[in-house]
């Protein structure tokens, strides 16, 4: 009995494991690491935040009250309030909701734009990836700060044009995980049948090959979003993102350099709103890493 | 291994001519007349005119681009619009600057970060091994312009330890002949200045220093990890070796490799994050004359200041990577 016992249980689990599919199995990793639980949490946390954040907070993120100014944390103003007299805590939770949407947005740019020309590259070969490839390479070879910046320049100084240049800073870096995965996946067995089956080169490319490079997608995308949203601040923090008087984190960072001194919560707070976000993400992003695609460990 | 340094190289020329052609593009790329944009609106037609044939912009494209590209391989890196000065001479001394900060953010990224990865890995799951790891993942979430903040309101504001700002100490300015100050003032051996350089070091050196040691010391570790668990290490224990001489003798040897190819790429990052940093500390290096440029519309620096940088990203990446050969003569390349 004692002998048979191991090869029953063995059936059993491979039949449980048959029927889980790849999702399931991922979310059944990622639950296992507890600090990719806490990363979630963090994120949904500002997600909410981002959402809800403006039926929370009520008052004037703009409201300028001259006799509150640089009041310290206090049971009114919890976070204390700015040289402009404005609640800072009210300023951050609206400050979520341009961080979340620059993170989401900008990323979710690179991802399509990145897919179009990786799947591109990668499916027709030759000269099209010759030329694409040499552009990724070339835009890598720019410090990605430094580029954005140079976008920065030319397009001027506004959230909206620093969205753009972080969406096409990270371009490359999708399209090169795109291009390696069409390349390994064109050589499987299903997609020569569906070329036998005479199915047409934008179905195999859109139905088939997309789907199947999703994974580390998705685990880049997590962790694109926690560097975009630093990459955000700190343009914002250099006066070439979002304009004054967006409550943008890295902004009000940059509004608080004169008051550090005699407020330094206009200087904490903010900050510690851009690192808990960003951890969350990276916290997140770590644990689908693992989850889903174990050879990408480290 | 010396046709591999010419095809590297080789390879190269595509990359830096491609990158020469986004710098080229960044004037041309301004929405509207750049000449206008450049002098503002109330800037006069012939002034318009005349900065229009100055940066050639009358000119076919391509004539322009040759132009561009004949200038920079004659050393002609253009001439800053603010200062009337050639890009090519004024850029020195702020390079220096950079480099200083980034090699100094280096060391410290280096000496620590392996290290805390050396022990974390050494002593698996012991409380240090837990604090350095969530020390790590808060340092590679952090921005670190508010980590430059925050060191500067309490070091050098509330405790006063160390200077808030700058280079050098303003009433007793360093002697340039390098622009490397700590060289400098151990050339002049004014050891009480080289003192006061090195304070001024401190606080944007452990800002700029904290990503990277934050990822040499994440990737020092697992990759110990890896090789402490081989039958080689486990023969020189079992040798009676002590475990000091094990770990970083034996073990490190092995695991170094993939960490270099970190720090590489960490070094050419640093040369970019330097700008945020240089802001807060007011120190005058390319990240900041490429930031002041911006605010000056002065194109021709912002133009070539990028491109400096990026052409030492590309090099420092590139020495990374004829660097494993001698490190790790297994690795053969074709």
């Amino acid at each position: 009995m004692s002998e048979l016992a191991p090869k029953v249980d063995g059936v059993v689990e491979a039949e449980v494991t048959k029927n889980v599919g790849p999702w399931r199995e991922a979310w059944r990793g990622f639950r296992k690491s507890k600090v990719a639980v806490v990363g979630m949490f963090i994120v949904i946390f500002f997600i909410l935040l981002a959402v809800f954040g403006p039926s929370i907070a009520k008052e004037g993120i703009n409201d300028q009250v001259m006799a509150d100014r640089l009041q310290p944390p206090s049971s009114e103003h919890w976070l204390g309030t700015d040289d402009f007299g404005r609640d800072i805590l009210s300023r951050i939770i609206h400050g979520a909701r341009i961080s979340i949407w620059v993170g989401f947005s900008s990323v979710i740019g690179s991802v399509v734009v990145g897919s179009i020309l990786g799947i591109v590259a990668g499916y027709y070969g030759r000269w099209v990836d010759v030329v694409i490839s040499r552009v990724f390479d070339i835009m890598l070879a720019f410090p990605s700060i430094l580029l954005a910046i140079a976008i920065v320049a030319v397009l001027g100084p506004s959230l909206q044009n620093a969205l753009i240049a972080i969406a096409i800073i990270n371009v490359p870096n999708f399209g090169r995980l795109i291009r390696s995965k069409v390349l390994s996946i064109k050589e499987d067995e299903y997609i020569t049948a569906a070329k036998g089956i005479g199915m047409r080169d934008v179905r195999i490319l859109f139905a088939h090959i997309l789907p199947n490079s999703m994974a580390p997608v998705i685990v880049q995308g997590t962790l694109a979003i926690a560097t975009a949203i630093l990459e955000a601040a700190a343009l914002g923090f250099l006066g070439l993102g979002a304009q004054a008087p967006m409550p943008e984190w890295g902004k009000m960072l940059a509004d608080s350099k004169n008051y550090m001194q005699s407020a330094p919560w206009t200087m904490i707070f903010p900050g510690i709103a851009i690192m808990l976000t960003v951890l969350g993400f990276n916290l997140m992003g770590d644990g689908l890493r693992d989850a889903m695609d174990p050879r990408m460990k480290n | 291994m010396l046709s591999y340094i010419g095809k590297r190289l080789l390879q190269l020329i595509p990359v830096l001519l491609g990158m020469t052609f986004i710098v080229f593009m960044i004037i041309r790329a301004i929405p509207g007349n750049p000449a206008q944009v450049i002098l503002g609106q109330q800037a006069t037609e012939e002034a318009v005119a005349a900065l229009t044939a100055k940066l050639g912009l009358d000119k076919p494209w391509y004539t322009q681009y040759f132009d561009y590209l004949t200038g920079i391989l004659t050393g002609d890196l253009g001439e800053s619009m603010r200062t009337r000065a050639p890009v090519a001479e004024e850029v020195w001394p702020y390079l220096a600057a950079t480099f200083e900060l980034a090699l100094f953010a280096m060391i410290i990224a280096v000496v620590i970060g392996i290290n805390a990865g050396i022990v974390s890995a050494w002593f698996q799951n012991s409380w240090f091994d837990y604090a350095a790891m969530i020390l790590a993942l808060v340092g590679v979430s952090m921005p670190i312009f508010w980590l430059g903040l925050m060191g500067q309101w309490a070091f050098a504001l509330e405790l006063s330890w160390l200077p808030t700002s700058g280079r050098e100490p303003v009433r007793d300015p360093v002697t340039a002949i390098t622009h490397l100050y700590v060289v400098d003032t151990i050339i002049a051996g004014r050891f009480d200045q080289l003192w006061q350089v090195l304070r001024h070091l401190v606080l944007p050196g452990l800002a700029l220093a904290t990503i990277p040691m934050a990822i040499i010391a994440r990737m020092t570790r697992s990759s110990m990890l890896e090789v402490m668990r081989s039958d080689y290490v486990r023969t020189a224990r079992a040798k009676g070796q002590k475990m000091f001489f094990v770990v970083y003798k034996h073990a490190l040897k092995n695991a170094i490799i993939p960490v270099l190819t970190i720090i590489g790429l960490q070094m050419g990052m640093l040369l970019g994050g330097a700008i945020l940093t240089e802001t807060i500390f007011a120190w005058p290096g390319i990240g900041r004359y490429i930031y002041e440029a911006i605010g000056y519309r002065d194109y021709p620096v912002i133009q070539s200041g990028i491109l400096i940088v990026a052409f030492f990203f590309v090099m420092i990446n590139l020495i990374v990577d004829l660097l494993y050969s001698f490190i790790d003569p297994r690795i053969k390349y074709d």
